[in-house]
């Protein structure tokens, strides 16, 4: 049955039909209404079997779910931007220690200067950390890619990362099918832990590795997100059978497989894109969207073969790589290095700014025309950029630019005495 | 405060053979189906303080809990030392997972054994002094705030020994470490207004707070029993002479515990809700200088002229000791009285002696004292 739900809400109920054992939050916006949703849950019983901890930081609320998950836990929690990368070192814990706990990230962005709205900064700073990291396009998709996320977690015992964009998903209302608790049950079979603190066997986790075995160490992570590649796949079509609908999976494209002009992107901007890709298709002109569902493990191969019809490649960058441009991009230009195709980066909706239809129509148009250059910023704003560049220019050793931008923009009215 | 029935004074320590005991007074190190939690084939040094200590506490806590015992370890020689890859030394179930988080672990360990209902189970999380007191303060304070079922053992030998013996918010002052080298006017260690890991313990008015050396075993054993007694989050600071970063003799790592002791630079006592319950009193005071000079770390004091002045103010710290938990008070029987609570000669008591709290075990769930889980 569709409800009317919020996005962040949603995600609560699901995660609760996943009967998570402990669950450790610290709050952050955009994250905060899930955790939110879950500690009610646990306090009105309507989630039992369930401990919900308060933490004094998100190290702590990673190191919680890392004791918890190894003493045989279903584990949850929930981040987003400066949190995110707070608890970086033990994700990275986490996942060498092979330890299957999902976490809900609700993207945003990273400061300096301060900024809490949506873009990917936050998860991209985090995509080498060993964790899966699945991104959803709409808040259906978040819903339905956290149960996933659990049996792939538990599966092949590793951590999963659900990544939802801030604001524009957890905090939209939408129709939604939040899955049943006996849904939840049958696509979820009982977490049973490859490794466990148990009296009975007593086991070491996280003993210290030299150069002995460290290198093989890592090659089997590396083997397992290989693996995870079909796993991926097989539980996305195990879920589509159950809930008779389609959600995560590796790529899923939109009139790709024959366009010339492919738009690559993450996340919910694939639905504006999907309808600009519709406008220009009754136009003619021949391109297509293809969503990157699964970005921790790349998909390279099957990426090379969805875009093996395309002539010219617009990656939708919702993060920026400083100093070098694009970060998916890289991934996708060695997935299709032997592929004649032109790749270009186009860096957007950064700190929230909206990624409108005009602008992507008018970024479109351009690519069909061959004229995007290797690296765009969408609708960056020229002259406060140059009105910025130019006192350098001059030899001036200009301040903080944040604070002079919102100055010119007269949004700071303290002016130096 | 040796826990033995049997005192043997001319010996000049607290050493009494278990044979001459009752068994039910003997060591639990003395019983040979102890469990060995840290076993042979470990790499510390030799004369290590801290792998002892950790033995002597962990075996205590499995025979406390019938061998139903868990341990979440930080990062430090402990964690080295015991778990090279391939072996491991550890004979429980044993994690170890970053430097900062070992409380957070525990934590999490702990909420998943009472989602699982799991009350036979029981947890310790453990680190040394550069774990506990700096970078793994704010998840320990953590841990005690939200009244986690946790034992948090810290071995305490005053510095960040496994990287090569630099400063941590425990080392003492004048010490001279890797960073704190004996250059210039102000030679070793900075004198600070000291971070006491034991009373910010106290300050979270957890169930059960204790110090203890490893010159005094026993008590060593006796306050890690009793804090298996009490439900929600313990704390115990060991201190772990480190022979490598003291620049001690290798076979004086008890000695040298005593003479912290002795001399009142380290005091040893226990607290239970918040209040100081009792204090192991100085059996016979030795000044600071006899316990410095043992240590390379404080050679800089005593070379050519020396620093007598330097000495004078490390002297001063342990009569402050000494006077604020009342060290030198021969008023009662050694094993813990009624004293001053240093804690509360600035409160609105104003040092009212009060007597001793009732440290029993107490099942602390029963009386509605966990926190909000």
């Amino acid at each position: 049955m569709r409800r009317q739900l919020e996005g962040s809400q949603a995600v609560a109920q699901t995660v609760a039909r996943c009967r998570p054992e402990v669950v450790s939050a610290y709050p952050i916006t955009p994250q905060t209404h899930i955790v939110e949703g879950i500690s009610r849950l646990v306090r009105s019983g309507e989630l039992t079997g369930c401990e919900f901890v308060n933490v004094e930081s998100e190290l702590a609320a990673c190191s919680v779910a890392i004791g918890a998950s190894a003493a045989g836990a279903r584990t949850y929690t929930a981040t987003a931007s400066q949190g995110l990368l707070y608890m970086a070192e033990a994700l990275f814990n986490a996942s060498g220690l092979g330890l299957p706990i999902v976490m809900t990230v609700a993207n945003r962005a990273i400061g300096a200067p301060i900024n809490i709205w949506n873009d990917h900064s936050d998860a991209m700073a985090l995509r080498d950390c060993g964790w899966i990291q699945l991104y959803a396009a709409d808040n259906q998709e978040a819903i339905d890619l956290h149960v996933q996320a659990y049996r792939l977690a538990e599966q092949l015992s590793l951590p999963v990362m659900v990544c939802m964009d801030g604001f524009v998903l957890t905090h939209a209302f939408e129709p939604l099918e939040v899955p049943t608790q006996e849904q939840a049950d049958a696509f979820l079979p009982a977490f049973e832990p490859r490794q466990l603190l148990d009296p009975d066997e007593p086991m070491t986790i996280g003993a210290m590795v030299g150069p002995e075995a460290f290198t093989e160490v890592r090659y089997l992570a590396h083997a397992k997100h290989m693996q995870a590649l079909d796993t991926i796949v097989e539980v996305a079509e195990d879920f589509r059978e159950r809930f008779g609908r389609g959600s995560g999976g590796l790529l899923e494209g939109h009139r790709s497989a024959d366009a010339e002009t492919v738009v690559v992107a993450l996340g919910s901007v694939l639905g504006t894109v999907a309808e600009v890709v519709e406008e220009l298709r009754e136009q003619g002109v021949s391109i297509g969207a293809l969503a990157i569902k699964s970005y921790r493990p790349f998909p390279a191969q099957e990426l090379g073969i969805a875009l093996r019809a395309a002539k010219r490649v617009v990656v939708l960058e919702r993060a920026l790589a400083v100093g070098v441009g694009g970060i998916v991009s890289a991934d996708v230009r060695d997935a299709l290095w032997r592929q004649p195709v032109d790749v270009h980066t186009v860096i957007a909706g950064l700190g929230g700014r909206a990624i409108t239809r005009r602008s992507l129509r008018a970024l479109f148009d351009r690519a069909a025309d061959g004229q995007l250059g290797e690296l765009e910023f969408l609708d960056l704003r020229r002259e406060i950029v140059e009105r910025e560049l130019q006192p350098v220019a001059d030899g001036e050793r200009p301040g903080p630019h944040a604070e002079r931008i919102l100055r010119g923009l007269g949004a700071v009215r303290a002016e130096p005495v | 405060m040796s826990q033995n029935g049997a005192r043997f004074y001319q010996t000049g320590t607290f050493a009494v053979g278990g044979r001459l005991l009752e068994e039910s007074e003997r060591a639990v190190q003395s019983d040979p189906g102890r469990s060995n939690a840290i076993t042979k084939g470990h790499r510390a040094c030799q004369g290590c303080g801290e792998a002892l200590g950790a033995r002597y506490a962990l075996d205590a806590a499995l025979r406390a809990t019938g061998g139903r015992l868990i341990a979440a370890n930080a990062t430090g020689c402990l964690e080295v030392f015991s778990t090279p890859y391939p072996e491991s030394s550890w004979q429980l179930p044993w994690i170890h997972s970053l430097f900062a988080n070992a409380p957070a672990v525990a934590s999490g360990v702990a909420a998943a054994l009472r989602a699982k209902g799991r009350e036979d189970v029981r947890v310790v999380g453990q680190g040394g002094d550069g774990g506990t007191v700096d970078i793994g303060l704010a998840c320990l304070s953590g841990m005690f705030e939200r009244g986690d079922d946790v034992l948090y053992v810290c071995y305490d030998n005053q510095g960040y020994m496994n990287t090569g013996v630099q400063r941590s918010a425990a080392t003492p002052p004048a010490a001279r470490t890797a960073t704190t080298e004996p250059l210039g006017e102000h030679p070793g260690n900075a004198f600070g207004q000291g971070k006491s890991a034991p009373l910010i313990a106290i300050a979270h008015e957890i169930p059960y707070v204790a110090t203890a050396t490893v010159a005094d075993l026993r008590d060593l054993e006796a306050k890690v029993t009793r804090a298996m007694g009490f439900h929600g989050p313990r704390y115990l600071h060991v201190l772990v002479p480190c022979p490598l970063g003291w620049g001690s003799a290798t076979a004086e790592t008890i000695l040298i515990a005593r003479l912290a002791k002795e001399s009142g630079l380290f005091p040893v006592f226990e607290a239970v809700h918040g209040r100081i319950a009792s204090v192991a009193r100085i059996r016979r005071q030795v000044p600071v200088s006899e316990y410095l000079r043992r240590q390379r770390r404080f050679a800089h004091l005593f070379a050519g002229e020396g620093r007598p002045d330097v000495v004078e103010r490390l002297q001063a710290l342990a009569e402050r000791n000494i006077e604020r938990f009342g060290l030198l008070s021969f008023d009662d029987e050694i094993d813990g009285s009624a004293v001053a609570d240093p804690l509360a000669a600035s409160a609105t008591r104003g040092g009212e002696q009060h007597a001793e709290a009732d440290i029993a075990p107490l099942d602390a769930r029963a009386a509605g004292e966990r926190g909000p889980s």
